[in-house]
């Protein structure tokens, strides 16, 4: 792809990036390619363009189709735009017991939009994924690595308002949540 | 009352910092086994303390660790599944967030045992901020002798990753797992050959779930029979349980195998009743997966006997009456719920999960979910239910994994023990009676 020349990650980035290689065996480096798309889509406006993952491709030597295929496996890889700020509630069986769906209703309301929707302003994404891990404090919603839990909608008005601000997107990571030895 | 054996210092102020860790006795059992034990001696002491699998398999550890292959000059691995996914389920994370160093100093000893020089923890990507405590305590450990070349002056070396998931429940099945930890779709592979001959990159293999390896820390300690004395039979040792739904104090619970399961919901030292005195109604005992169990036969089982929190007692009756420990992912819910609607969220997770390489899950997960959101909006008509039950019949034991099957039982259970309810949202299709049959002001969301 010509546009993979016009993608480089920021050298805090690409150093970090080579250390997470060092951790697999020689020659087994592909076994870093969950890590790196993780850093890929941080860097990327939380989400991974095709000359992004190409990128990925390129320091990893592996064929672009390898990249892709694994990026669209996994629903933490977003291979579209999102908002800034993004919101992703649990709907399964014990959020939804507890009261997920009044949850989420109350943010398509609030937002006027729907579920997978992005505001028109770019600000959220709204999204209901499967369970979290979360269920002795539901509901709950996940905002980039932070878990929101035992939600009300007062508790959900706050975090929309501390979120409607931001000047950059969420993020599941950042540089500091790998250490590099 | 909780029996605390992993969890007995997880209320001291700072115990996920290395210096409360180490200070209330943390990483003796790296000591004791690296300057005292053999590797085949500390394999010994699990087997004898009769540990099985926590991650929901419940296959016996002691036993799979003396399957593992030890051919000349290839690497062996241990690999954790912290890769926490099934609905109903937090006890591995509630564990690694507030006692990181007990899953870190099990790691140790176990890779000591197997002969691993390198180890890896598989996190599930959600839990990123787990991520960052675990790595804390990795570099702990290193920067205290745990962790290196030639630990604790005995020649034996060992270097632990921490590997992030990136959303896909498929990945806790240990294939699947290795796949996706070799940088690929987490596809599971056709077994045989098993991980514990060809696992990782081709070589010998234990995957081993966060709990399982916690626990082989008081193993070594305390010696396996005194871990066997704690428990009932072939139900040895202690045993996180995740409790939620509809009951006053959700949580994690460190059982005594052996709890009876209505003081486990009733009693205040647990999950202290229903969370409005209302009655209770069903109970997923072991995760999404196990069968769903009315009131009645969660309480006591067919012989009038209690029911109790134990492998065997669990799965007394079998599925006709009975269900299974699995992970321990306890989801009670009380009298108000529709079970047909919590059914069609446990069916639209299997679909949303399934990785789409076996048709009879692929194709029978998407038409269990389609069927049951056309019964849920009034559409259903009778033969649905036979076709539901057909379809899960179909999956069962046709796929390469147990997903499919995870997904059949849901389906086979509510059916058998709730088929009323099927058959009142289908009386009423037509009326427009979606809401009317539940509690829960439910919005289908496609």
């Amino acid at each position: 792809m010509d546009e993979t020349n016009k993608i480089k990650f920021t050298p805090e980035t690409e150093a970090l990036m080579q250390s997470i290689i060092k951790r697999y065996p020689e020659g087994k480096h592909k076994s870093a390619l969950l890590p790196l798309l993780h850093l890929a889509q941080m860097e990327s406006d939380g989400w991974l363009s095709v000359p992004v993952m190409d990128r990925v491709a390129e320091i990893l030597h592996l064929q672009p189709i390898e990249v892709y295929e694994v990026a669209s496996f996994y629903s933490m890889f977003h291979t579209k735009p999102v908002g800034k700020c993004l919101i992703e509630v649990c709907r399964t069986s014990s959020c939804w017991l507890r009261g997920a769906y009044d949850i989420v209703a109350h943010i398509e309301n609030k937002l006027g939009i729907k579920d997978g929707e992005t505001t028109p302003d770019g600000k959220f994404t709204l999204r209901t994924v499967e369970c979290l891990g979360s269920c002795g404090t539901a509901p709950m919603f996940q905002i980039g690595e932070t878990f929101y839990e035992n939600l009300t909608t007062e508790k959900v008005d706050k975090i929309l308002e501390e979120n409607k601000d931001r000047k950059t997107h969420t993020s599941y990571l950042d540089h500091s949540t790998f250490s590099q030895r | 009352m909780e029996r605390r054996l992993l969890f007995e210092h997880i209320e001291v102020p700072g115990i996920d910092t290395y210096n409360v860790y180490r200070s209330k006795g943390g990483y003796a059992s790296v000591e004791k086994a690296l300057k005292t034990m053999t590797p085949d001696a500390v394999t010994e002491e699990v087997k004898k303390s009769g540990l099985r699998g926590r991650g929901g398999a419940g296959f016996p550890t002691g036993m799979k660790w003396s399957f593992l292959a030890k051919p000349e000059g290839v690497p062996r691995y241990l690999v954790c599944n912290a890769d926490e996914s099934e609905p109903g389920t937090f006890k591995d994370r509630y564990l690694m967030e507030h006692i990181p160093h007990l899953l870190i100093e099990g790691m140790i000893t176990s890779s000591f045992a197997l002969g691993a020089n390198t180890s890896y923890i598989y996190v599930r990507g959600e839990f990123f901020y787990i991520i960052r405590i675990l790595e804390k305590a990795i570099n702990e450990a290193y920067a205290n002798g745990w962790l290196g070349k030639n630990i604790l002056g005995t020649g034996y070396n060992l270097d632990m990753y921490v590997h992030p998931g990136a959303g896909a429940y498929i990945c806790g099945e240990e294939t699947a797992l290795l796949e996706s930890l070799e940088g690929k779709r987490g596809n599971p592979r056709i077994k045989p050959p098993f991980p514990a001959v060809k696992g990782l990159y081709d070589c010998p293999t234990v995957v081993n779930n966060v709990e399982t390896i916690a626990a082989v820390v008081p193993i070594v300690n305390n010696g396996g029979e005194a871990y066997a004395a704690i428990g009932i039979g072939k139900s040895t040792g202690t045993k996180l349980i995740s409790a939620s739904g509809h009951i006053r104090k959700p949580g994690v619970y460190e059982i005594e195998l052996g709890v009876p399961v209505e003081e486990f919901i009733y009693s205040d030292s647990f999950c202290g009743g229903m969370i409005t005195d209302k009655k209770l109604k069903a109970v997923v005992a072991g995760g999404s997966s196990v069968p769903i169990l009315p009131a009645d036969l969660i309480l006591k089982t067919t012989n009038g006997e209690p029911r109790l929190m134990t492998y065997e007692s669990l799965a007394d009756g079998g599925f006709a009456t009975g269900t299974m420990l699995g992970s321990g992912g306890f989801i009670v819910m009380d009298e108000t719920t529709d079970i047909v609607h919590n059914l069609y969220t446990f069916t639209r997770f299997y679909h949303h999960e399934s990785c789409g390489q076996c048709s009879p899950c692929r194709e029978g997960t998407g038409w269990m979910e389609k069927i049951l959101h056309k019964i849920l909006d009034g559409h259903g008509t009778k033969s649905d239910i036979d076709l539901l039950w057909d379809i899960q019949s179909k999956i069962e034991g046709n796929t390469i994994c147990p997903l499919g099957d995870a997904a059949a039982w849901p389906v086979a259970s509510a059916i058998r023990h709730f088929r009323s309810e099927f058959e009142s949202y289908i009386a009423h299709s037509g009326n427009g009676i979606k809401q009317a049959a539940t509690a829960q002001k439910a919005t289908v969301n496609m």
